[in-house]
């Protein structure tokens, strides 16, 4: 496992959402914020191309995002991509925020730091680029996990 | 036009003076939809203000002043495509409507198993999945015009397409991602020497160059209002009388029927057969008036325009590390298709709005289009009346820009 990647999971979903908003909230111009997402994008993990099926594919009108979850020790861990830099950005934060969590957390968490970084827009429906079915189902994973975690007890 | 000229039209489109995230707004998505001149708001307000009242069958003044305006645009509509009737001007909801229409109606009347019908592999979504429909319902095959690198479709391989099975060929004269502008007169000339009649998708000409529905010989010829400078929610269709009168309605209510009994029920005459319900006579008046205001300028000068901004801003734009143009038919209206390097549409677009530019991204509702070139998408900027060679810079520069971020 990369658990090595994921020692920021200390922190809180909370924790981490704030740590977030202050890397952003440090700029003004919207191109500098826009600079940060693209840097976030380019250093999202590349995903295990094994991971990268049609099954695991959430199509949007505009980009694609991919997404795979697994659970181990109790925790679940994210592999995420997309075909848009900027959607990637998302998914990187996404990520970094649920990752490393367990789905107990994660179903309880309340995802606000996209709104306090100005990036909403991209979760609108209309933008229709997958992201915000790729939250949906990022809860609807922590979901079956519990579920799965439940029967196996 | 002259600069002065163009800055006169600029102050007729209120809109053009909006902010957007503080920037003063440029808009290049005129292909997806043009802004309204203040003179085609004021005349859907005047309308409201003074002769709403439902057409065609009031004995009162109003309803009589109402229906005059509507069929006063009926041949407003008539003039401006140079049809032969005004009966053959029917008003729809827009392009998708008009080839629903003639997808079904058409389709009842001349289509049987085995029948096929002839597209091309730039069309837009509206002029593909309403003849899939028709193929679907009746037993048909939908046969594909392909193309050139260059965007030009192959006139040889259409002609090996038309046979005896060949019930109908439907093209679009301008295509909405490419801009190309498709030889119409010899797609249809080369159809009829089959006896095939040939529906064009004018969605993407009539803002930009003058049609002759006559001289095309086009037995359909559709277009939308909103793409025009004209209020959405009001589209043309013109068809030839011959294939009108021969098709059945396409919808049934009120306005479209001669009498009505439980037993059996006529029809109206062309071309109420085929306006079911109350038409959008606001819409109407609203149309005559746009396409009125665009004749005042003329069409031949907007083209020539246009035309310049369409050359000047794909040579500025070659100037672009990585600059690939889609689309570069030798006969182009003002309509740039590209990609920077493998920078995706979509991260273009939406940092391009950031600096206040409105583009489109995406497949541009042409997606076998878009998979034929093996690219994701494309970021379009199309161009109308109201843009100018200040807009093409800032629009250029802020392109370089967001280039040099990835």
């Amino acid at each position: 496992m990369t658990d090595s990647i994921y020692t920021l999971d200390i922190m809180t979903i909370k924790e981490r959402q704030d740590q977030i908003i202050e890397e952003f909230n440090q700029f003004d111009d919207w191109m500098d914020k826009y600079a940060l997402l693209i840097d976030f994008g380019n250093s999202l993990e590349p995903m295990d191309e094994q991971y990268k099926t049609p099954q695991n594919i959430i199509e949007g009108c505009q980009s694609r995002v991919w997404l795979h979850a697994e659970m181990h020790d109790g925790v679940i861990t994210f592999q995420g991509e997309s075909d848009a830099i900027l959607v990637k950005g998302m998914v990187k934060l996404l990520i970094e925020v649920l990752s490393g969590h367990t789905p107990d957390e994660i179903l309880d968490s309340e995802l606000y730091f996209i709104e306090h970084i100005g990036l909403r827009e991209h979760l609108s429906p209309t933008r229709s680029n997958g992201l915000l079915a790729m939250v949906k189902q990022m809860r609807l994973y922590a979901l079956a996990f519990k579920a799965q975690n439940a029967q196996a007890h | 036009m002259t600069q002065n000229e163009i800055q006169n039209i600029r102050d007729d489109f209120p809109i053009l003076k909006e902010k957007v995230y503080g920037k003063d707004l440029i808009y290049l998505d005129n292909a997806a939809t043009t802004q309204k001149p203040r003179c085609v708001i004021e005349k859907m307000t005047d309308a409201y203000y003074r002769y709403n009242a439902n057409i065609h069958r009031g004995v009162h003044y109003l309803s009589q002043v109402a229906t005059e305006a509507n069929e006063h645009a009926r041949a407003t509509v008539a003039d401006f495509l140079h049809a032969a009737n005004r009966h053959e001007i029917i008003f729809t909801r827009g392009t998708t409507e008009a080839i629903n229409l003639v997808a079904f109606s058409f389709g009842e009347a001349f289509c049987h198993a085995g029948d096929e019908i002839v597209v091309s592999v730039m069309e837009h979504h509206s002029n593909i999945v309403p003849w899939q429909m028709l193929c679907e319902r009746k037993g048909m095959t939908l046969r594909v015009i392909p193309m050139n690198e260059a965007g030009e479709l192959d006139l040889d391989a259409y002609r090996t397409l038309l046979n005896e099975h060949t019930r109908l060929v439907a093209v679009a004269h301008v295509s909405n991602v490419l801009g190309t502008v498709n030889p119409v007169g010899d797609i249809i000339a080369l159809a009829h020497e089959h006896d095939i009649p040939v529906l064009v998708d004018g969605a993407q000409s009539t803002p930009h160059l003058a049609v002759d529905v006559t001289e095309l010989d086009a037995d359909f010829y559709v277009f939308s209002g909103h793409k025009i400078y004209a209020p959405t929610g009001i589209g043309v269709l013109y068809g030839k009388e011959r294939w009108l009168n021969a098709m059945p309605p396409y919808q049934g209510g009120g306005e479209m029927i001669a009498t009505v009994r439980f037993e059996k029920t006529t029809y109206n005459e062309l071309p109420f057969k085929f306006e079911a319900g109350t038409p959008d006579y606001i819409g109407s008046v609203a149309l005559e008036e746009a396409l009125n205001y665009v004749q005042r300028i003329g069409l031949p000068r907007i083209a020539e325009h246009e035309h310049a901004l369409l050359d000047y801003t794909t040579r500025r734009l070659l100037e672009i590390d990585g600059m690939r143009i889609i689309g570069t038919a030798h006969e182009k209206s003002a309509v740039i298709s590209f990609l920077v390097r493998d920078i995706h549409p979509y991260d273009m677009g939406m940092l391009l709005d950031k600096l206040g530019i409105a583009v489109r991204t995406g497949h541009h509702c042409a997606q076998p289009l878009i998979d034929s070139l093996g690219i994701p998408g494309t970021v379009r900027a199309s161009f109308a009346l109201y843009n100018t060679t200040e807009e093409s810079d800032r629009f250029v520069e802020a392109v370089k820009r967001v280039s040099s971020m990835f």
